[in-house]
């Protein structure tokens, strides 16, 4: 065997490799279409879809009504019918609810990460009622705060009450000692420390856990209602199902599907605008 | 040497676990000083800084700084390894944090302090602007002008150029000879970088780690305003030298 010596080429021809401006075939895919035109697209037709099989398959109304079978019983619902009473009392329930959960939330979110005494008494029960189904409460919040709009603003401030309060702990935990001692060294007391340094910080965690209270809290009042209620959005699809109306259930669940998309919305665009300086948000600016 | 005015009697700090940050350091600062503390990391030369301003408590010794101030905050500016700016301010609400933590009238009052400060370092432009819109220099900058704000006769600084890359920090350090030459205040500058202490410092204190003991207190004497070319003088390069062969010997000592 003969070792190769140093300096032979290896093997082949030699190659060539040119680069030029507009090389690249710049074909329009699908996919370059804006986000929100593609899904909405592809809903009409689903949406089509679904109108065409019901009438030509002459599907029961009981069984599964068609789209515009469900608008006109949304329609109909919010001129004649019941709807904006029980669309209102659903909302106030979620609203209060939600609001409740946001301040006990984050005051008990403050405390725990101010004091170590009460990080190592609280957290561990936190972790303990966290994995208890909240739900599984409301007949019980109904045996002791009645059947009116109460019983169904407790239980929806209990379910939201939780990923607020674990986000805002990991949050107010996640300023660094290095800018603690900062503010120190610039004469900051605890208090200012707090509202200049460890709340600012918390916002975007904050929001996250806004986020998901938010979705919960809708999930919170109608499932309250279902136990046991007199009128709300949740009582209108019992009421319906009674009934057979599945329209009216449907056109209920799109009221709600609304409530809980115009709420995300409001929380996560406030988000935006609170922690423009986060990395997340910045990512995002830059990728839009 | 005049009366100092920052002194440290024997200090040492241990922390609970047995590691020992600091023994026995003793040192005299004298008004308009600039002194350099050397060493590697791991030899308790922040610690030292984190005791002055009373961050964490001696465990043995007394240190004590006297200046003329309004209140204790403003006695002293420290400067750190990180900006730690606040991202949610703006560069000038930033430069203001120590005013607006006394309240708004105060920071109404320092706005213009705060401006110069901004144009002194080179950020007039920026001002508006949010920490991370800004390099890794100009965040530092940023940090400095901060700490300036009230004026303090001392100024602390840790490792402050110590995360910039190598043409960013002889920029600012040659800004930093520029400020101090204005008004000679008194600085504690710790670094790692031996020509970083030589090329600032009128006095660099070697620290060997493990326990930081005070290995070296070398005066410098390279006339005064430098500029970069000093760096290529003999004289330079023998204090350098110098500090360097004490650490080495600190680390033939301390090892196995």
């Amino acid at each position: 065997m003969t070792a190769p010596s140093p300096h032979s080429p290896p093997p082949g021809r030699t190659l060539t490799v040119r680069r030029e401006a507009g090389d690249t075939v710049n074909r329009r895919r699908l996919s370059d279409l804006p986000g929100w035109l593609l899904s909405s697209t592809t809903v009409l037709i689903l949406l089509t879809i679904w109108e065409v099989s019901v009438r030509t398959f002459d599907v029961s109304v009981i069984l599964f009504p068609a789209p515009t079978r469900i608008v006109e019983a949304l329609v109909e619902g919010f001129t004649q019918g019941p709807f904006l009473r029980h669309t209102w009392v659903t909302l106030q329930e979620i609203i209060y609810g939600f609001g409740i959960a946001v301040v006990a939330g984050l005051l008990v979110a403050v405390w725990v990460s101010s004091s170590r005494l009460a990080e190592k008494i609280v957290l561990p029960i936190v972790v303990v009622l966290q994995t208890v189904p909240k739900v599984a409460l409301a007949p019980l919040f109904l045996v002791w705060f009645g059947f009116g709009i109460e019983s169904k603003i407790l239980t929806t401030a209990l379910i939201a009450f939780f990923p607020i309060l674990v986000n805002a702990t990991l949050g107010f935990n996640s300023t660094s000692g290095d800018q603690v001692n900062m503010m120190r060294s610039f004469g900051a007391t605890r208090l200012q420390i707090l509202t200049r340094l460890r709340l600012p910080t918390a916002v975007p965690s904050i929001i996250a856990g806004l986020d998901v209270a938010v979705v919960l809290s809708v999930i919170g009042a109608i499932v309250a209602e279902f136990v046991g209620s007199q009128a709300g959005l949740g009582y209108l699809i019992i009421a319906s199902n009674t009934s057979l109306d599945v329209a009216t259930m449907f056109a209920a669940l799109v009221v709600l599907s609304v409530i809980g998309l115009v709420l995300h919305y409001a929380v996560v665009l406030g988000g935006r605008r609170l922690a423009f300086w986060s990395e997340e948000n910045r990512a995002r600016s830059v990728a839009n | 040497m005049h009366e100092p005015v920052m002194s440290f009697d024997h200090v040492s700090k241990h922390y609970r676990g047995g590691t020992v940050a600091v023994e026995d350091f003793h040192l005299d600062i004298a008004d308009g000083e600039f002194v350099s503390i050397v060493g590697p990391s791991g030899c308790g030369k922040s610690t030292l800084l984190k005791l002055i301003m009373g961050l964490e408590p001696l465990t043995g010794g007394r240190i004590e700084y006297r200046a003329q101030a309004r209140k204790e905050s403003a006695m002293t500016g420290m400067v750190f390894q990180q900006p730690l700016l606040l991202p949610w301010n703006t560069v000038l609400d930033n430069v203001l944090v120590p005013s607006t933590l006394q309240g708004r009238a105060q920071r109404r009052r320092d706005e213009g302090r705060a401006r110069e400060l901004l144009d002194m370092l080179g950020l007039t432009d920026f001002a508006g602007s949010h920490p991370y819109e800004l390099s890794g220099g100009m965040q530092q900058r940023v940090g400095i002008a901060r700490a300036l704000l009230h004026d303090p006769r001392i100024l602390l600084m840790d490792e402050p150029f110590g995360a910039l890359d190598a043409m960013t920090r002889d920029q600012l350090t040659l800004d930093l000879l520029e400020i101090w030459e204005r008004d000679r205040k008194t600085v504690v500058f710790i670094t790692h970088s031996i020509s970083e202490a030589v090329l600032l410092s009128d006095r660099v204190v070697v620290m060997t780690p493990r326990p930081g003991r005070v290995g070296d207190v070398v005066d410098i004497t390279l006339p005064r305003p430098r500029t970069l070319d000093v760096v290529s003088t003999a004289a330079f390069g023998e204090y350098t030298r110098r500090i360097r062969s004490v650490l080495d010997n600190a680390e033939v000592v301390t090892a196995p």
